[in-house]
């Protein structure tokens, strides 16, 4: 069926991008599954909100005068005692809830987003290397990546965490920790890219039109680069998807631990430690929030990642 | 084993072929060697194969699965490095590292035409930049527009339409895909093209179609071509001369108005016979017995022996050489009937 | 003909996709008698396989049968419910598929692989079935069967796994065989055997055979009987010397000419423009007219039905009430 009705002179029109993509079967499948509607809309909800927290929130929780002791430990609205503006109640130190919220989930999908690029780009290098070159070198970057992944992730990221405090003491500044912990999200993070990709370089790598590419002397990163690259990012984008979800779980994880964010700079991870404390005295807000927003997150954009999968792979359909 | 040269081919031919010999290492990996205690292995892909190609000519190879048809083409185009022996094109040798510049100046001349028309061009690739990828890899027209319009031309050139270079591959046929293959191969001015079961994966009236489309190039552009194929009939269509390989080995070379008229070594006779053709309706036969051996182990002596109904002790011991086109103790001794 | 034992009434197969119902097969009639083998050929995306697939009732959704009736002796089997199918498959119709590692399971021994199948459909005692697989397999050719019979798939060679297929499919001696292809993934050599394998088999069984294949030299040398096939419509049934050596449809014409031969002399090959159309935009009345030569106003509009022309079913008009445009 392959066999388009072959006529020389008549060339058929070339739709433009956003027509094929309208017309393609991920489109379809998209608009037909509520689900993947639902997570994306979620998704998208929490990005936007994330990323306009400066100018929706009624307060900078990073900023210690903004903040008023007279305020403090406020219940939600709806409840009796609860106080305008403070929609989902305040904290021991006056600090709003929603406010802290949408900060943590900005700087949670900031780091996790961060983490993922840099797993993705240590993943899919040292991948499309080993791929495309085998031999002695990707022995040793499987290898390498097999015994990492007989750890897991957090352990990983701990003692990358843990050398990196102990070597440049606690001198670092909040900056720098969050460039640690994207650090360490990404080598916790890449083996998974590079099998991937490495599995489906050396797929691609036999093809003839990269030997057609050799025939014409073109050098092997450009060949890696032009031809091989565009052909192997598929699966890429479900891992990256479903790997987001999983960084934010991540950092959420270390500054749960303490390990992450400071109180002053706080991730959803660390509005959950801290608001850990006043679950037993009654002020369960605090952490509840933070915890409903890191798993709505999580969940939706786990869900979108999950769809993807599926979606992209013809087999389950 | 020289290539056997009759007076069709100059000594100075455009392509000359010698005793080139491919051995792929085929052993398990070492942990497995070690535990299970086996040598390593060892597969001839190609044993010793010679032959000439005079300019605008073209020369068949011929064979079934396993026969190396395939590796010997990689290796004439330079994608694959022979283990030994020795290929010049246009007189500079492929295999000297000392002619590395006139090498790469030959580069261009040399192209090839990939069996699969769906894996031989990159999907992500609108057509015409795959056509001008060889002219701008090799710097042969300056300028936007020029290159543009030597896209067009060639896509003229190949019986489609210059506005198809703004689409994607999948949006062609199987046949519409292998006229834009031969179009990339012509973009750099290619002299030589090796094609490797180029129709193989096209229905027939396509086919046939891409058959004379390579023809008329041929007379056009006084192209030499190197055809690799299974199937007689199509090269029977397309070549000049003709050789036929079983296992690693050329068993006979010779003109295509000889093999087909009196072939001389048992294989070529036994290939002709099988061939299933319009020709032959209803036909009635006792085909030849047993099949092509493992190339990792074969046969010793002349490799088609267990086949061979004139096989003796000689044939089961002593490899046959190339001699006036054919590699047969049996024609050599004068066994056979002709 | 001697007695029919597979018949094909107007069989109509479409396939649901979501831009709409796209017809694979259209309007095809065939029969075949005991002992006969019909080639069925034709380009990828003709229908060959389709209707192959749907003798054996194996359309998978989202196609069906959506028209037509299949006989096989004086049994309707098109409308049979999927249970009773599966007992007629294996049991009155044997299949060969092109790649025998599908029709064989690697995990089992031959001999284990025969012996069900004959048990299944049979009320032979395990020795006695055992040694009916012995018989087969020395039938199919396998040299020494005795100890070859509990050997692995693996172990044989891609022309004796075909043969092993070929006794499978002949196990519980069946009434119809379809073989989808059957020699295309072998070597020249090897499938020369087969083809005389399958022909002296089906004589002596006196099974009528249904061999789907593109390749037309195969059909030559093994087929009694072929019809052409064309965007999922029959354009020429008939003797096989007859359609081959003098092919009435424009198509089969143009196809006998584009196929290069080891005995004609010819410099070019006949070609025929274009290829065949996408499922999805089956030109109107006649399927083959915007690349036939002989096209004329009808043929654009009105779709021309079989007619017997010497001992050929011809769909094409130029035969309609003989030679109005010739």
């Amino acid at each position: 069926m392959d066999d388009a009705a072959e006529a020389p002179d008549a060339p058929r029109a070339t739709p433009s991008r956003l027509a094929r993509f309208l017309g393609s079967d991920l489109w379809l499948n998209f608009r037909r599954s509520k689900l993947a509607i639902g997570a994306f809309a979620v998704t998208l909800l929490m990005f936007g909100l994330a990323f306009a927290a400066p100018w929706i929130s009624p307060q900078n929780p990073y900023d210690p005068a903004q903040l008023e002791l007279l305020n403090s430990n406020l219940p939600p609205l709806w409840n009796p005692d609860g106080q305008s503006p403070f929609l989902l109640g305040t904290d021991d130190q006056g600090r709003d809830v929603l406010s802290a919220v949408l900060y943590g989930l900005r700087l949670s999908l900031i780091v996790g987003m961060l983490g993922v690029v840099v797993s993705g780009f240590l993943g899919i290098g040292l991948g499309l290397v080993a791929g495309y070159f085998g031999g002695a070198l990707d022995t040793v970057i499987m290898r390498v990546a097999d015994v990492q992944l007989t750890f897991p992730a957090i352990l990983i990221a701990l003692v990358v965490d843990g050398v990196a405090k102990a070597s440049f003491g606690s001198a670092l500044d909040t900056n720098a920790t969050i460039l640690l912990i994207v650090v360490s999200i990404g080598l916790s993070f890449w083996v998974q890219y590079a099998r991937t990709v490495r599995s489906s370089v050396m797929v691609e790598r036999s093809k003839d039109y990269v030997q057609a590419a050799r025939l014409i002397g073109l050098s092997s990163p450009v060949i890696m680069v032009r031809h091989v690259l565009p052909n192997v990012t598929g699966p890429v984008f479900v891992i990256a998807t479903i790997n987001l979800a999983l960084a934010i779980i991540t950092e959420a994880t270390l500054s749960f631990l303490g390990t992450g964010l400071p109180e002053t700079m706080p991730s959803l991870g660390t509005l959950i430690r801290t608001g850990n404390r006043f679950l037993f005295s009654g002020e369960w807000w605090v952490v509840a929030f933070p915890g409903i927003a890191l798993a709505g997150l999580v969940l939706a954009i786990n869900l979108l990642g999950d769809w993807l999968r599926d979606a992209l792979n013809p087999k389950l359909q | 084993m020289r290539a056997a040269r009759t007076s069709a081919a100059p000594a100075g031919a455009y392509v000359e072929v010698e005793d080139l010999r491919r051995v792929f290492d085929v052993s398990k990996p070492w942990l497995n060697r070690l535990i299970e205690r086996e040598p390593r292995q060892s597969l001839k892909a190609v044993d010793g194969v010679g032959f000439a190609i005079p300019r605008g000519e073209t020369f068949a190879l011929v064979g079934e699965s396993g026969s190396g048809k395939s590796t010997v083409a990689r290796m004439v185009v330079g994608l694959l490095p022979p283990s030994a022996g020795e290929v010049r094109i246009s007189g500079v040798s492929m295999t000297d590292p000392r002619q590395e510049a006139a090498r790469r100046r030959l580069r261009a001349r040399i192209q090839m035409i990939f069996q699969d028309p769906y894996a031989s061009m990159n999907p992500r690739w609108r057509v015409g930049s795959i056509i001008a990828e060889p002219i701008r890899a090799f710097n042969l027209i300056q300028g936007e527009g020029a290159i543009r319009a030597r896209v067009g031309e060639l896509l003229r050139l190949v019986g489609l339409h210059p506005d198809d270079a703004r689409k994607y591959p999948h949006e062609f046929s199987g046949g519409q895909r292998q006229r834009i293959a031969i179009a990339r191969a012509l973009a750099s001015q290619a002299e030589f093209l090796v094609g490797d079961e180029p129709t193989s994966a096209l229905d027939v009236s396509v086919q046939a179609q891409i058959l004379n489309l390579m023809r008329d190039l041929q007379d056009r552009f006084g192209l030499t071509y190197l055809f690799i194929s299974h199937n007689l009939a199509v090269v029977r269509h397309m070549a000049t001369r003709i050789g036929v390989m079983y296992l690693g080995r050329l068993v006979e070379v010779g003109p295509k108005a000889g093999i087909f008229a009196s072939p001389r070594h048992p294989y070529t006779r036994m290939l002709l016979d099988a061939v299933p053709d319009l020709a032959h309706i209803g036909r009635a036969r006792t085909p030849v017995s047993g099949e092509i051996p493992n190339p990792i182990d074969p046969p010793p002596g002349c490799t088609f022996n267990p086949r061979c109904p004139h096989a003796n002790d000689r044939c089961r011991s002593e490899v046959p050489a190339l001699l006036d086109g054919v590699a047969c103790h049996a024609v050599e001794e004068g066994r056979l009937p002709s | 003909m001697t007695e029919t034992v597979l018949s094909v009434r107007d069989l109509r197969v479409a396939f649901e996709t979501r831009r709409g119902t796209l017809t694979a097969i259209d309007g095809v009639s065939l029969e075949i008698g005991r002992g006969e083998i019909l080639g069925v050929v034709g380009e990828s995306g003709a229908g060959k396989s389709v209707t192959g697939s749907a003798v054996i009732g194996l359309i998978d959704p989202p196609g069906r049968i959506a028209g037509g009736e299949i006989r096989l002796g004086s049994e309707r089997i098109d409308d049979l419910p999927p249970e009773k199918m599966r007992r007629i498959r294996g049991r009155r119709i044997g299949m060969i598929f092109q790649d025998p590692l599908t029709s064989l399971d690697p995990l089992y021994r031959v001999g284990e692989q025969i012996v069900e199948t004959i048990r299944t459909h049979t009320d032979l005692s395990a020795k006695t079935a055992r040694a009916r697989a012995i018989d087969l397999l020395t039938e199919v050719g396998i040299p020494a069967p005795e100890r070859r019979i509990d050997g692995y798939p693996h172990e044989f060679s891609g022309g004796m796994r075909q043969r092993v297929v070929i006794a499978l499919a002949l196990a519980a001696e069946p009434e119809l065989i379809i073989a989808d292809e059957p020699t295309t993934a072998l070597d020249v050599s090897v499938q020369a055997q087969v083809i005389t394998l399958l022909k002296r088999l089906c004589r002596e069984h006196g099974t009528a055979v249904m061999l789907v294949t593109h390749d037309m030299g195969v059909i030559a040398e093994a087929a009694d009987r072929v019809a052409v096939m064309y965007s999922g419509r029959i354009a020429e049934i008939g003797p096989v010397a007859e359609v081959v050596r003098a092919p009435r449809h424009p198509y089969a014409r143009g196809l006998m000419g584009a196929i290069p031969t080891l005995s004609d002399t010819a410099e070019r090959l006949t070609q025929i423009p274009g290829s065949m159309p996408r499922l999805t935009a089956i030109p109107p009345g006649c399927a083959f007219h915007p690349r036939c030569p002989n096209v004329f106003g009808r043929c654009r509009v009105e779709r021309p039905e079989p007619i017997l022309v010497g001992g050929t079913r011809v769909a094409c008009h130029l035969y309609d009430a003989r030679g109005e445009a010739a």
